[in-house]
């Protein structure tokens, strides 16, 4: 008692100490000034139930607006990185409706130019969705899913149900690919899944798939097509097909996820 | 870590608005005018540097700017459909007594100190880190951060039991919605 215990201490014990180093520090104070020992206690406590509290918040999905408001501040950051390209899309979408406009009166119809600009920026922003989906539950490692492949037969019920069409899940073993889950989502138009895929590495990849505008594939008269696109450090091919989008994305390089692109499409 | 995305943090953002704020909409409403004022000052933010210390920051300065302006306490006691609150009310982490408990006397702390034992606890930063987040010295974080403990600690160990009507004066908890039915 005659030193008593310096606060500033108290909580490094508290805050800092790996909780066998606590217990024993309490136990030794215990002894000298139970008093002190019984208020570390209770603020370890404290610490302990505050880190409890609204847990399940961390494994909910994201609300569009705040994944949309972060969309705008990643956009910025890139757009910092690449220059241009927040110039370059609003000049492809003036110079596509001016070509429409234009064209409507002078140079006979092409009235596809205004659609296929807003349909650029629709699969760009599905795309985008799909990017921000994986980098969310990618390095999730309690409840990276939802429903886990233990009860795949209901996890495909129940994302088919929720996305009004039946789906499949694509086999990726012969990549070395096995299924963890998946989850269901919200998207720009609608719900969309997200099915986690994990290799023996512990690398993952992420097929995000959803119900898009009917317009997105019906201009796109040369077939569906891949497409590919990298922010860095996530990157993903995406294509439409019958008025769905999918996105595979993961952290490998464009030949890889090609490849794994090309089963999954084959698998749809 | 300071490569993640933007949206990694997000969860994390949420979950401390939560209990921080002990208010669903109110919480999600302070971690979207977050990512708006992110979104204003992005040239601020330094690639490289920690965005999610960043991040925390801006938020400590909406909520007590929220705070100064009452706006908080207006929305914190908002009339809430029991039928939208069904699913908050069968959560699994809120069932258990203490972390109700825990939640109600952490609401009647003071913003700051609340906010400051928040960010060492559930943030588990450090105190220096607390101390560039809320812009104060670290001395003053050390002291906050007992005068919290210490608050805590007697409004957890007063009687639960005494009727609720004492406790519905000016001092009445302000998280707790008011639940009305409305059909």
């Amino acid at each position: 008692m005659t030193n008593p215990m310096n606060p500033d201490d108290m909580h490094a014990l508290v805050d800092l100490l790996a909780p066998e180093a606590r217990q024993r520090a309490i136990d030794a104070l215990a002894l000298k000034d139970p008093q002190a020992a019984e208020t570390l206690r209770s603020w370890i406590e404290q610490r302990d139930g505050l880190r409890e509290l609204n847990r399940s918040v961390l494994d909910e999905p994201i609300p569009a607006s705040l994944l949309q408001a972060a969309g705008r501040f990643s956009s910025m950051q890139q757009d910092m990185k690449t220059g241009w390209s927040r110039f370059g899309m609003a000049a492809s979408v003036l110079l596509a409706f001016g070509v429409g406009w234009l064209s409507r009166g002078e140079l006979g119809a092409d009235p596809a130019a205004p659609a296929i600009a807003t349909k650029a920026m629709a699969q760009h922003e599905f795309v985008r969705q799909a990017s921000f989906a994986y980098a969310v539950y990618m390095p999730e490692k309690r409840h990276p899913v939802e429903v886990t492949a233990a009860e795949q037969d209901h996890l495909v019920q129940w994302l088919s149900k929720r996305l009004g069409r039946t789906l499949k899940v694509p086999k990726l073993s012969t990549q070395g690919y096995e299924l963890v889950g998946g989850r269901l989502l919200p998207g720009e138009t609608g719900a969309r899944a997200q099915f986690m895929f994990q290799n023996a590495e512990g690398q993952r990849i992420t097929l995000y798939l959803g119900a898009v505008d009917q317009r997105m594939d019906k201009i796109d008269q040369g077939g569906t097509g891949f497409r590919y696109e990298s922010d860095g450090a996530v990157s993903s091919f995406y294509w439409f097909d019958q008025g769905f989008g999918y996105a595979l994305s993961g952290q490998l390089n464009r030949e890889q996820l090609m490849a794994l692109s090309t089963l999954v499409y084959q698998q749809l | 870590m300071n490569r993640q995305p933007i949206t990694a943090h997000i969860p994390g953002l949420r979950r401390y608005a939560r209990v921080l704020t002990g208010d669903v909409w109110a919480a999600d409403d302070l971690v979207q005018d977050t990512l708006e004022r992110a979104c204003t000052r992005w040239r601020l933010w330094q690639a490289g540097t920690d965005l999610r210390a960043w991040l925390f920051t801006l938020m400590h300065n909406v909520f007590i700017s929220q705070v100064r302006q009452g706006l908080t306490r207006a929305r914190l006691a908002p009339t809430v459909d029991l039928e939208d609150v069904a699913q908050e009310l069968r959560a699994p982490d809120t069932s258990t007594g203490f972390a109700i408990d825990l939640q109600r006397c952490l609401l009647r702390l003071p913003d700051d100190q609340r906010a400051m034992l928040l960010l060492v606890t559930l943030e588990e930063m450090s105190y220096e880190a607390v101390a560039k987040v809320t812009g104060v010295p670290i001395g003053t974080v050390m002291s906050r951060l007992s005068r919290a403990r210490s608050r805590l600690r007697e409004l957890l160990d007063e009687p639960k039991d005494r009727p609720a009507a004492t406790e519905m004066g000016s001092t009445a908890p302000r998280s707790v919605p008011v639940l009305r039915r409305m059909k």
